[in-house]
Parts: structure tokens; C-alpha cells; sequence
């Protein structure tokens, strides 16, 4: 047993030491100093989508960095999974968030699932682009199909060497900067629904693609894109065809395994127990306040467990375990402890919490308010917790599945 | 980073689930629950000859220098077995602080003999507000030539009543500061003014009510330096706690397999109890729990073997351990449904010992303020 990996630096070894230094300094020549404060500033959370990220995030590229443990031959940079972390470590230290699929340095969620699923053709094709920093958005969700994905409805019909795909998805986030659209599509109407589903990566430049802006509460955009007659190679078909949906539940279950590693809520726990620390209410401390200091205590100890959650899953994966049902426990963490941090830190801010970022007199910027909206999604966003809690039950302790009442897919 | 046991730790817990597995069934665990005494001699004699009851004492005391997570191993395996007996109050409270604070002399004898399982031994620490703190110790000891005098009502003192020695915390001084002026007496239980009164308690452990009137004891029964017993005690506690806090894991754990196991033998509207969202919902909340409790008390119990700040740590283990043990037989409970109720059950062989650690080395509430603290450095 070892936790060494909790803190940062305080037990690398001398080689180690040696490569975080290195680390530092090239961070410190590659990145637009105005990235780390930026956000600050506006109030807002780390800018996953602004120019400047993306800037530096094909630095990392360059370097090798954004899959650092794949061999160079796909664009990585052939380091260890140590070295991983370091930077990891640092470039979250920056306050830099780099959108979803760079910023799990694992090649997001098409990476591993093409090192698992994908000819040696198309790994040699794709790998060197996902390390290069393409840009993948998740094509999974449609109207009638959310969290019951397999009654996806999106066609796709084989004609010659392509496919051609009809239909529509929906809150396929960062689908707008993307190059690549990872989508799950119906090959097969006349089978159960989980046995005719595809996956398949399609262009997003391709004619016959529009993508709508959909308007969410935290004022983040996300976007409906409609495929009306748009060709897609077959060569472009992960796994076998109508055999999508099994490589969907492991893509499903790397996704899950990076949520839970988000850095927002540890950040505001801090954040409030500073603000706690240095406002005064009837002329003491708000830390003085037995159910404020109750509170926050709580709230340290729920972002400890979110951390140890994520490391597990790491140490699990570095040491050739299937996290399996680790992610969904980890995915439900993150999600129901960020909304409590988020209500419990209202709470603490009283009237001011209901300042929005960029307002005269918001405490911590509005980072507490825009997160209690932005919070709201992650209960059900890439998986419901009910599901979730599901999948650790039959999983983890081997319970029954509930049993399915099956219904035709409409056509 | 590592959230495993190693293979020599693998090899304890597997022998010790399959020890307590025959050892110590739950007709024995109910039968010391109405014994007087509490601990099964025969078990307790075996518990020595497998080395454990030394385990984690050096080897010069006769000890195994095991470490703490060896240490969380065999506790996890005593909290499934719901383990009876003076191992708490024997091993940890009061050997782990003769080992923190005693003379050579009083280690070699006393822990050489707690290894063998030939001496019982408690820590009187605790007073009328149950609290763990300096500040609620009031019994007094006063010099008086080569003695000191006590004067004082400890509760909640495990096993006393069976104790051979307890070391009693007492105010020999009034200090700037409550820690100041504490001093531990290894006493005689069987010394003149000592009364012994047994509690009846919700888990059937063995708590004590002992009145000091007027108890000599040798000022060469000291143990650690005149004063200044809050350092060596504060060090003692949090070792304890951790192993507790191993201890509601282990129980925790066995709580979810039998649940678990249950809704898939008991069958409801034609389906296997199980096969329903609202008990997997349950089910997972509990081993969410777990995971919670056990990697907190991992990680405060790997930093204390470390030698690295832990105070942080453990009363994060203590206060979530605490509440989610609780939580893990009450969601027990519910899927057992009317049978879990009846005595015949082993569930509440869990859920009472759930309440009894909660509460015992400082609740949620009092952990969060100790965390609280912490942060606001």
C-alpha cells in the first residue's frame, strides 16, 4: 500500500524531481502567461474552450505530451506513467483546463478505445492525429435516446465503400471546434436494439452536416447536429458492423473514469474556506460559525474521497486492472459531491450567492453561482446516477439486471 | 501508488477470516454479549499463539513489528467476525500507550505479557461527558511521599472490570492548558478504593464505571513523564482510532455481502429481490460508502506508519467512517426487511456496533471540528 501520488512533489524521487523541473520550465515557455489569470478575472471557470488553450494544448501536442505514455511511432512521447502525472500535476497547478478529450493525457475517450478495438490500419491512421491534438466530439445522444442510448435512431445505409447517415444527435458538446465526430449510428433496424448499433468517425467538414447551438444554464453552448444524406467511409467503422454497442459500454465506462477526476470542486472547497476565514459576521470570523465550520469540514472530507476515487481508478488502470464499475461509483461521486459543494457553499455565501460572475459584490467571482448551475448536469450528463448505481450493483455485488420489457425500434 | 494490501497482509486477512470463521462464530459473539466477563478465554489464548495479539509491537517486547496497515488488515477481519473481547481495551488503548510512553522495563514486561495474552489491560481516560479531550479530565492525583492519591469517577473504561492494571489519566497539575498537567498511573485494579461498576450497553461491550476514592499508587507507576501524558495519549488515540475506523470497514463489508446476498435469494412479485432499481440503489450507496470509509482509513493509516502528518487523515477516516457504517446497516435493514428485526439475525450484531463506534473515540461531529481546525491552518 503507497498514496504517495496524492501530493504533488513531496515524494518524487530525484529523477522525478528532475523531469517535473523540466516539466515547469517548458510550461513556462510555451504558455501564454495571461492563460492562468484570464479566467480569474472574468470570473469564470477555466476557459476549456478559448483560443489560448487550444494554442497551448498544441504545444503539448508538438511535444508529445497530451498522450505522454503512448510510443512514439502514434505521436506520443514514449514516457511512463509517472511521468504522466507529473504533467498532469502541473498543467492542472496552471489552473489550465484542456478541453475533455486532451485533458485526460490518454487520448480522451477515442484514444483507448481504438488502442483496444481498431485494425492496425486505422490505429496507424487515427493515433498519430489524436496525439497531434484532433479534436473529437461525442456523437451519442438523440432526442429519444438518452440515458436508454441503445434506442439511438440515427441511419446509417451501406452504399458501396460508405455509408450514408441520416438523423440527429444532440448535446454532443465542443461539436463547433471539433475536427471529428464519434458517432454511434443504426446499422441494423430489423435486430434488438443493442445488436444493430455501429461506431463510426465521421468528418465533421462532410456536406450535409449543420450543427444548431443549443443554450444551456450555465451559458455554456452545446449543439444539435443534423446528418442529412452525409457519406462516411466504412474504413471509418470501429469494430465490426452492428457490433458498436459493446464497444460502446467500455468507451462508456473510460469516459465515466475521467470524469470523476474534475478539479472544480476541491478548488471551491478551498475557495470557501478562505472566504470563511476572512469574513467577518457579528464581528467574528464566518469560520467561527459551528454549522459553517461543520460544513465545510464535510465538504473537505467528500473532495478527499473524490480525489482518493480518482486515484484508485488510475492505479488501477496502470496496474493492468478493468475499472469496470469503479468509473460509475467514481462518475457518481464527482457529480453528487460537486452539487452539494456547490449548495452547501450558497449556503455559506447567503444573500451574495445569487451574484453571477462579472457582477459588482460577487464573492469568489460567481464561481459558487455559475457552478450551481453548471452542477446540475452532472447527475445525469454521460450516464444517470440511477443507472449508474445500477451498473456498481450488478457489477460489484453481482445483483440481478432488471429484467427488460423489450419493445420494437421505431423505424 | 498502491490501495493494496501486500502478499504477507493478504496472507493475515485470509487466515484471520478463516480463524474467526470457525473461531468465532456468532452463537459465541451473542454468548459473550450476556457473559459477565466478555472475553472468551480459549479464543483469546489462540489469538496469542497466532502472534497477534503482539503484532504490532517491536520485537524486543515479544512483539511481531508489524506495521499499521498490517494492522488494518486483521482489524478489518475482527469487525467482520464482530470480534468480543479485550483486544481494544488490551492491545490497543492500553498496550500501544505503555509502548508510546512507557519505561523500558514496563514495556518488556507488560507487552511481552499482553503478547502472551496473560495480562488485561485499559486506559481510563474518559469522564461523565464521554469526551476524549484534556480539558474533561477532572480526577485528580495528589503527591504524598513516595505515592500519589487519586480521586475521581472514569466511565466508559472498557473492560476494567477484568483489567489486571488500568492506566489511569489524571490532573497532577493545573496547567496553562488543559493538555498540561496530566499524568498516567499504571494502577492495580485490584488496589484498595477502586469500585468497578459493569454498564449495560447497546453493543454488549464491556464499558466500565471505576470510582477512584482515595487510590494509592507508587510514584514508580508512572507512565511516560510527569505532566506531560497528553503527547504520548494523543499519539495513542489516533493509532486506535485508525484501527477502529478498520474495524467498521471489516463490519461494513460483511454487511454488504450479506445484503447483497440476500436480494438474491429473497423473491418478490415473482423476481429476485435484487432485480429491483431501488434495492441496486441501495446496495450501491453502500459500497460507495465503503469505498469511502476504507481508502480514508488507508491512506491515514499508510501516513501514520510513514511517519508523516496525519492528523488531517484520521479525523476525515473517523468522522465519514463514523456516519457511513451507520448508514451501511441501516441500508441492511431495510433490504433484510421484518427478519433482520428478529434476534436470530446476525444484522444487528452490525448495527449495534455500528452506533458503539460511532461514538467511541469522538463522533462525526467532533471529528469534523478536530478537521476543521486543521483546515483553517
Amino acid at each position: 500500500m503507497d498514496f504517495k501520488e496524492y501530493s504533488i512533489g513531496e515524494f518524487d524521487t530525484e529523477e522525478q524531481k528532475k523531469f517535473r523541473q523540466e516539466v515547469r520550465e517548458w510550461i513556462n515557455k510555451n504558455m501564454d502567461p495571461r492563460l492562468s489569470t484570464t479566467a480569474e478575472e472574468r470570473g469564470l471557470p477555466p476557459d476549456t474552450d478559448s483560443d489560448m488553450t487550444r494554442a497551448f494544448g498544441r504545444k503539448l501536442a508538438a511535444k508529445g505530451w497530451l498522450v505522454p505514455e503512448w510510443p512514439k511511432e502514434f505521436g506520443g512521447a514514449g514516457l511512463t506513467a509517472e511521468q504522466r502525472y507529473i504533467i498532469n500535476q502541473e498543467v492542472a497547478a496552471r489552473n489550465i483546463e484542456l478541453p475533455g478529450h486532451w485533458g485526460n493525457f490518454q487520448g480522451g475517450v477515442p484514444g483507448p478505445t481504438m488502442m483496444k478495438f481498431a485494425t492496425e490500419e486505422q490505429k496507424k491512421e487515427w493515433l498519430p492525429k489524436i496525439a497531434a491534438g484532433a479534436l473529437f466530439s461525442l456523437g451519442y445522444t438523440e432526442p429519444n435516446a438518452g440515458t436508454d442510448l441503445a434506442s439511438l435512431q440515427m441511419r446509417a445505409v451501406s452504399d458501396g465503400d460508405d455509408y450514408i447517415i441520416n438523423g440527429q444527435k444532440m448535446f454532443s458538446s465542443g461539436v463547433d471546434k471539433a475536427d471529428y465526430h464519434w458517432l454511434l449510428v443504426r446499422t441494423n433496424p430489423n435486430v434488438p436494439k443493442h445488436k444493430g448499433i455501429s461506431l463510426l468517425v465521421a468528418d465533421l467538414k462532410s456536406s450535409g452536416v449543420t450543427i444548431k447551438e443549443m443554450h444551456t444554464i450555465s451559458g455554456m453552448a452545446t449543439h444539435e447536429i443534423f446528418y442529412d444524406n452525409v457519406r462516411v467511409p466504412k474504413k471509418n467503422r470501429i469494430g465490426p458492423e452492428d457490433g458498436g454497442w459493446g464497444i460502446t459500454r467500455e468507451a462508456l465506462s473510460i469516459e465515466r473514469a475521467s470524469v470523476g477526476s474534475s478539479p472544480w470542486a476541491p478548488k471551491i472547497v478551498e475557495e470557501l474556506i478562505k472566504y470563511a476565514k476572512e469574513t467577518m459576521h457579528n464581528g467574528k470570523p464566518l469560520y467561527d460559525d459551528p454549522l459553517v465550520e461543520q460544513s465545510l469540514a464535510q465538504l473537505a472530507i467528500e473532495v478527499n474521497i473524490l480525489r482518493l476515487f480518482s486515484h484508485r481508478i488510475n492505479w488501477m488502470v496502470d496496474s493492468g486492472m478493468n475499472p469496470a464499475w469503479t468509473g460509475a461509483e467514481s462518475k457518481i461521486w464527482e457529480a453528487e459531491t460537486s452539487q452539494r459543494v456547490a449548495n452547501q457553499g450558497m449556503q455559506i455565501l447567503g444573500m451574495s450567492c445569487q451574484l453571477e460572475p462579472g457582477s459588482k459584490w460577487a464573492p469568489i467571482n460567481g464561481r459558487v453561482e455559475l457552478g450551481y448551475r453548471e452542477t446540475v448536469v452532472r447527475t445525469f450528463g454521460g450516464g444517470s446516477d440511477e443507472m449508474m448505481r445500477s451498473v456498481i450493483a450488478t457489477v460489484s455485488m453481482g445483483l440481478p439486471r432488471e429484467p427488460q420489457m423489450t419493445m420494437p425500434v421505431k423505424k | 501508488m498502491n490501495f493494496d494490501f501486500n502478499d504477507e497482509q493478504k496472507m493475515l486477512q485470509k487466515g484471520a477470516r478463516d480463524f474467526f470463521e470457525k473461531e468465532c462464530p456468532k452463537a459465541l459473539v451473542r454468548q459473550m454479549a450476556a457473559d459477565e466477563k466478555g472475553n472468551p478465554p480459549e479464543l483469546w489464548k489462540k489469538m496469542a499463539q497466532l502472534g497477534w495479539l503482539g503484532l504490532i509491537y517491536p520485537e524486543q517486547y515479544g512483539g511481531g513489528a508489524g506495521t499499521m496497515i498490517d494492522l488494518v488488515a486483521l482489524e478489518e477481519e475482527m469487525g467482520r467476525a464482530c470480534l468480543p473481547g479485550a483486544f481494544f481495551s488490551t492491545v490497543l488503548l492500553g498496550g500501544l500507550f505503555i509502548l508510546n510512553a512507557g519505561s523500558e522495563e514496563q514495556k518488556k514486561d507488560l507487552l511481552t505479557k499482553i503478547g502472551k495474552g496473560e495480562t488485561i489491560l485499559t486506559l481510563a481516560l474518559t469522564e461523565s461527558t464521554g469526551s476524549y479531550e484534556a480539558s474533561a479530565v477532572e480526577t485528580t492525583a495528589v503527591a504524598e511521599k513516595d505515592d500519589f492519591v487519586i480521586n475521581g469517577t472514569k466511565l466508559y473504561i472498557p473492560d476494567a472490570h477484568i483489567a489486571d492494571y488500568i492506566i489511569c489519566v489524571a490532573r497532577t497539575k493545573k496547567g496553562a492548558k488543559a493538555e498540561e498537567g496530566l499524568t498516567a498511573f499504571l494502577v492495580d485494579r485490584k488496589s484498595a478504593g477502586i469500585t468497578c461498576t459493569l454498564l449495560k450497553t447497546i453493543a454488549g461491550d464491556k464499558l466500565c464505571e471505576v470510582v477512584f476514592n482515595k487510590v494509592k499508587v507508587s510514584k514508580k507507576n508512572i507512565v511516560g513523564k510527569l505532566d506531560q501524558a497528553w503527547e504520548p495519549l494523543e499519539k495513542t488515540l489516533q493509532q486506535v482510532t485508525v484501527a477502529r475506523c478498520a474495524e467498521m470497514v471489516g463490519g461494513a463489508q460483511k454487511v454488504l455481502e450479506m445484503s447483497a446476498d440476500h436480494t438474491k435469494q429473497r423473491i418478490v412479485f415473482d423476481r429476485p429481490l435484487g432485480s429491483f432499481p431501488v434495492i441496486q440503489h441501495y446496495i450501491a450507496n453502500m459500497v460507495i460508502d465503503i469505498d469511502g470509509s476504507r481508502f480514508l482509513t488507508y491512506e491515514a493509516a499508510w501516513r501514520l506508519s510513514e511517519g508523516l502528518s496525519c492528523a488531517k487523515e484520521i479525523a476525515m477516516a473517523k468522522a465519514w467512517t463514523s456516519e457511513a457504517y451507520r448508514r451501511v446497516t441501516a441500508n441492511g435493514h431495510e433490504i433484510y426487511g421484518g427478519i433482520g428485526f428478529t434476534v436470530e439475525s446476525d444484522m444487528h450484531l452490525y448495527f449495534r456496533r455500528a452506533k458503539a463506534a460511532e461514538v467511541t473515540l469522538g463522533d462525526a461531529n467532533y471529528q469534523r471540528k478536530v478537521l476543521a481546525k486543521e483546515l483553517r491552518k
